[in-house]
């Protein structure tokens, strides 16, 4: 590593620099969170702050370290790659971008055929969007309210105002936000047959993971096709077997008319992400091919990546371990959430997809503070701060999971008190609300927009330069 | 990665390979990750649970018994089907019976030691398993593992590995069917040496079991994973003047014809009393075996040991076989070929072992000069293993078990089985302990307390420091489901967290179902080769041969 382009005289004076020349407001944002953390070195599901403290990440971005940080076949593949493809050139065809496409449509829900590239998970929604538009002639897209499916121009409109409003980027006339687990409500937006497409995660990630309620999915899918709409399963988080199964919308025997994966599917190696088409959605392809273009889409590297990423994940060995990981994980959980049933209020859960919810607005950030604290990284849901996020890997193994339970267990104990006011009588949050109200949350993986800060609880790691 | 295949007008297959382990490596590391999640459930299971998985996967192997001894002398071209069928049969329901009333599960109380011993499973056991006796040890080490709550990953020998997969996974289907944990009994389709090594040094793995010749057993005690290796026999049997000759006779041929001779425990070299010689050999002939005039015995000698080392080409293959192939003309009810020899020294190749149905013969003046050829035998080969006699003085019998270096000497039985605790009172067994004479952690037969340990709960032995009563204390349970269970979405649960009725669980939706299927990624490359059966048969041939020879060095010739 070219050490003398990384070189700091502190943390300290890092952190300085970051809100310099960085961002500001984020990087202050962690400082007053609790979260002081500057990730260093990363192996398997630990990260570690470049003080030396090591953290088990079951946040993963998403998913994007489903395999672990630096998963050594994957490392090794890009690796190997490298000898002799780089990006590449996205006008031709090519050997890596065919056999990826090949490799997705082999494992894909019934009836995509086709797979288009991006660089990242926004560019792909954009590109699902846009192909849904071409498809059926029309430019309405249905979304949940709270929904996040990134930022990009088209993808921004869909999600929650926070995002779009502040860049001028909000759509309401084209872009309709219906409440969730509402089948009345979305077939009010779709009875206008004015609509090319409803998205929908799979599992709402940035919403705290609501399940979908019993059918609707399948009400939502029924209604797409009565009304002439496509379905578009953004399954960036809940794909790639978090769920049991490769795609969690097959667990709903759905077979959506789009698919968009990003995240996880490359290893979190090298960014690429990836639409996958019906061949009745995919006429553009035939059409003008060059109609989306992007340099770095479907990069080479990243369809190296993505290509063992997606061996891996689909050995019989690796779904079987989600199911065992699941289990002692939920079984865990359970066992901690009937010790504090006033304060460790639910568990949702899919699989290895997993929110936390707390008895209180905020209650997820004072949960992510302690299990800093006890060294472990998860986030809080951005659109919902009452539930933390919980995305542990797939190839734990039971030892870390005794682990990571047992590290849970102190923190939710811990942030209980820290919340007192959860309690009837207790003493009032020691964190800001925020994020609750439009306006307020922050990004898909990120926390909540920072607020004035505030005088919330300070980190015993605070002011801490251990090297 | 391959050099670069496309240049102008090129239009053949085009594959870059982008692994950078040996193939099968990765995947076999996920087995055993998976494996050890398997061991961690299972090691919580109660008798009950374990004694049905044990019955059903015993008798899932049983049903299939004739399939694959016909299927195992097919792949391999060793030994006899229908022998194979009895040991598939003694493997199975055979050992199961054998251990029925063993409990390898629940604590057991001693008030008088005052210990509680609590049984504790080794966790992941990597079984190795060898060409010759494939199925059998499959069978064996799978259905110990069951019994006594471990998950196994069975690495079979590359000549084998069809039958021996199919056989594992056989038995892995029951077993999970009867509601073991997903994972409990695993297989590896492609072994090489370069995968083996890797799940021997695998920390994942807890115990080998290695079942073959010296230099795979002495891999795994070098792998620096808790190892049980057994190796080689050559074993003397020696008929002193007292023996029941005409029995004796029947016994050897028999043992010596079971399975062409393929086990490792079957008679190499035959001792026998001058004064009793002329009677036995007429009652051997009677019995089957053919003597081998000297002119004769030297073609043997020469093709079963070209350059003085044996020709692995002839292990499992029955007796007039190998007679044509030394341009003999022998009865065709010849079951053995006796070829007698002078003196055991190791410069004569018949005294070494041999895995077919040629029987070294030797004459001794006395039982004192029988027990020294029988312990020169041993000093070529075989030192741990197994020895017979066929004698009815009990001092000579004493006098033979405590002079030879072997942890086994069957008396007044044939050797092939009875070594293997078939018809003997030892434990039945195709993987047979060579203790300290052979280099090895085990002296007995390997049996189901070798992969269990206990934790015990030692008392202050002060009377007046009080003794707790166990009694129906059990820290295990029953599994209520499958295990793992299909992680059905929270919100379609009940409390308990099992699925409410109304929202099935997907029916075609339990992990391992498609162990089989290749894995989603990366197209193979084009170019399968075609053609008709000859050319397959001539290339699995050659495949077999190519694979011998590297395998010979390092994993020995996969003896059991």
């Amino acid at each position: 590593m070219a050490e003398e382009l990384i070189a700091f005289p502190s943390k300290a004076e890092m952190l300085d620099r970051s809100r310099q020349f960085w961002n500001p407001d984020k990087t202050q944002f962690w400082m007053d969170s609790g979260v002081p953390l500057v990730i260093d070195r990363r192996e398997g599901y630990f990260i570690y702050d470049v003080g030396g403290k090591r953290l088990i990440d079951v946040h993963l971005n998403g998913g994007t370290y489903n395999l672990g940080h630096r998963n050594p076949e994957v490392a090794a593949a890009v690796t190997a790659a490298m000898q002799r493809f780089d990006i590449g050139n996205h006008h031709f065809p090519s050997l890596a971008r065919t056999a990826l496409a090949e490799a997705l449509v082999n494992t894909a829900p019934p009836g995509l055929t086709k797979v288009v590239f991006g660089s990242g998970g926004g560019e792909a929604i954009d590109i699902a969007l846009k192909t849904a538009r071409h498809a059926t002639k029309k430019r309405r897209i249905v979304s949940i309210a709270k929904a996040y499916h990134g930022h990009t121009g088209l993808a921004v409109a869909t999600g929650d105002d926070r995002f779009s409003t502040l860049f001028l980027a909000d759509r309401p006339d084209e872009f309709t936000h219906v409440p969730f687990n509402d089948l009345a409500a979305m077939e009010d937006a779709l009875r206008g047959r004015d609509v090319a497409a409803v998205i929908m995660e799979t599992i709402p990630a940035t919403y705290g993971f609501p399940l979908p309620a019993p059918g609707y999915l399948e009400g939502t899918k029924k209604l797409c096709e009565r009304y002439g709409a496509l379905y578009i399963a953004d399954e960036v988080q809940t794909g790639l077997m978090r769920t049991g199964e490769l795609w969690a919308i097959t667990k709903h025997g759905i077979a959506p008319d789009i698919l968009v994966t990003g995240k996880g599917i490359s290893g979190g190696m090298y960014p690429v992400s990836a639409v996958l088409v019906s061949e009745a959605a995919a006429g553009w392809l035939s059409e003008d091919g060059f109609a989306h273009m992007s340099t770095f889409g479907g990069a080479e590297l990243g369809c190296i990546a993505a290509l063992k990423t997606l061996e891996i994940t689909c050995r019989p060995e690796i779904r079987s371990l989600v199911f065992y990981i699941a289990d002692v994980l939920g079984r865990g959980l359970r066992r901690i959430q009937s010790a504090y049933p006033d304060w460790f209020t639910g568990i949702r859960q899919d699989g290895l997809v997993m929110g936390l919810e707390f008895g209180h607005p905020q209650g997820a950030k004072f949960v992510m503070k302690r299990l800093y604290e006890h060294g472990v990284w998860a986030i809080f849901s951005t659109l919902d701060p009452r539930v933390l996020q919980f995305k542990p890997g797939l190839l734990l193994t039971p030892d870390l999971c005794a682990e990571l339970l047992d590290r849970a267990e102190v923190a939710i104990a811990a942030a209980r008190d820290d919340a007192g006011s959860a309690r009837p009588g207790g003493r009032p949050p020691a964190l800001p609300a925020r994020g609750t109200t439009p306006g307020a949350p922050g990004p898909r993986e990120s926390p909540a927009r920072r607020d004035p800060p505030s005088a919330g609880p300070a980190s015993p790691a605070n002011g801490r330069w251990v090297r | 990665m391959s050099e670069a295949p496309v240049t102008a007008g090129f239009d053949g297959p085009i594959a870059i390979d982008l692994l950078t382990d040996p193939a099968g490596v990765p995947r076999a590391r996920a087995m055993l990750q998976r494996a050890q999640w398997a061991a961690s459930a299972f090691a919580r299971y109660d008798r009950a649970a374990v004694d049905r998985i044990v019955a059903a996967a015993a008798a899932a192997g049983a049903a299939r018994a004739r399939e694959y001894a016909d299927w195992a002398v097919r792949e391999t071209g060793f030994g006899v089907a229908e022998h194979k069928v009895i040991k598939n049969l003694a493997s199975t329901t055979g050992l199961a019976q054998a251990y029925a009333g063993h409990d390898y599960v629940t604590p057991r109380v001693d008030p008088a030691a005052r210990i509680v011993e609590i049984p504790r499973p080794a966790g992941v056991v990597l079984a190795l398993t060898p060409s010759t006796n494939p199925v059998a040890t499959v069978f064996v080490k799978s259905l110990l593992a069951l019994m006594t709550r471990n998950a196994v990953v069975v690495s079979p020998h590359p000549l084998a590995r069809e039958c021996s997969a199919d056989a594992a996974r056989a038995l892995a289907d029951a077993a999970v069917a009867a509601g073991a944990p997903d994972g409990v009994i695993q297989v590896v389709d492609e072994p090489s040496v370069p995968l083996i090594n890797a799940l021997m040094t695998d920390e994942r793995t807890n115990l080998i079991v290695a079942t073959g010749g010296v230099g795979v057993v002495r891999a795994a005690y070098s792998s620096g994973t808790p190892a049980i290796g057994v190796g080689p026999g050559n074993v003397p049997v020696f008929v002193a003047d007292d023996a029941d000759l005409p029995e004796a006779a029947r016994r050897i041929v028999d043992s010596k014809s079971f399975d062409n001779s393929i086990l490792c425990t079957n008679e190499s070299v035959l001792i026998v009393t001058e004064a009793a010689a002329g009677a036995l050999l007429r009652h051997l002939q009677r019995a089957g075996a053919y003597l081998l005039p000297p002119e004769d015995r030297d073609k043997v000698r020469d093709l079963l040991f070209p350059g003085g080392h044996f020709d692995t080409r002839f292990v499992g293959k029955d007796a007039t076989w190998i007679a044509a192939q030394a341009g003999l003309r022998v009865p065709g009810t010849s079951r053995v070929l006796l070829a007698p020899f002078p003196l055991v020294v190791p410069e004569e190749p018949l005294a070494h072992e041999k895995l077919c149905p040629v029987l070294g013969l030797t004459q001794v003046g006395s039982v004192r000069h029988g027990i020294g050829a029988a312990r020169a035998v041993l000093r070529l080969g075989g030192r741990g293993h197994s020895a017979a006699i066929h004698a009815t003085d009990p001092a000579t019998i004493m006098e033979y078990g405590a002079a030879l270096e072997v942890l086994r000497v069957v008396v007044n039985a044939g050797s092939s089985l009875g070594s293997a605790g078939i018809g003997t009172g030892l434990a039945p067994s195709m993987t047979i302990g060579t203790g300290f004479f052979g280099r090895s952690s085990v002296g007995e037969n390997l049996q189901p307390k070798h992969l269990v340990q206990w934790t015990r709960l030692a008392y202050n032995e002060d009377p007046a420091v009080g003794f707790g009563d166990f009694t129906g204390l059990v820290p295990w349970e029953a599994p209520t489901g499958a295990v793992p269970p299909y992680p059905v979405a929270s919100n379609l649960r009940d409390h308990g967290g099992r699925p409410q009725t109304g929202h099935p669980v997907p029916a075609n939706k339990t992990p391992g179902q498609d162990d089989r299927g290749a894995a989603a990624g990366p197209a193979r490359p084009a170019g399968t080769p075609g053609g008709t059966d000859a050319d397959m048969e001539a290339l699995r041939a050659e495949i077999r041969r190519v694979v011998l020879e590297e395998l010979r060095g390092i994993v020995g010739d996969g003896r059991g």
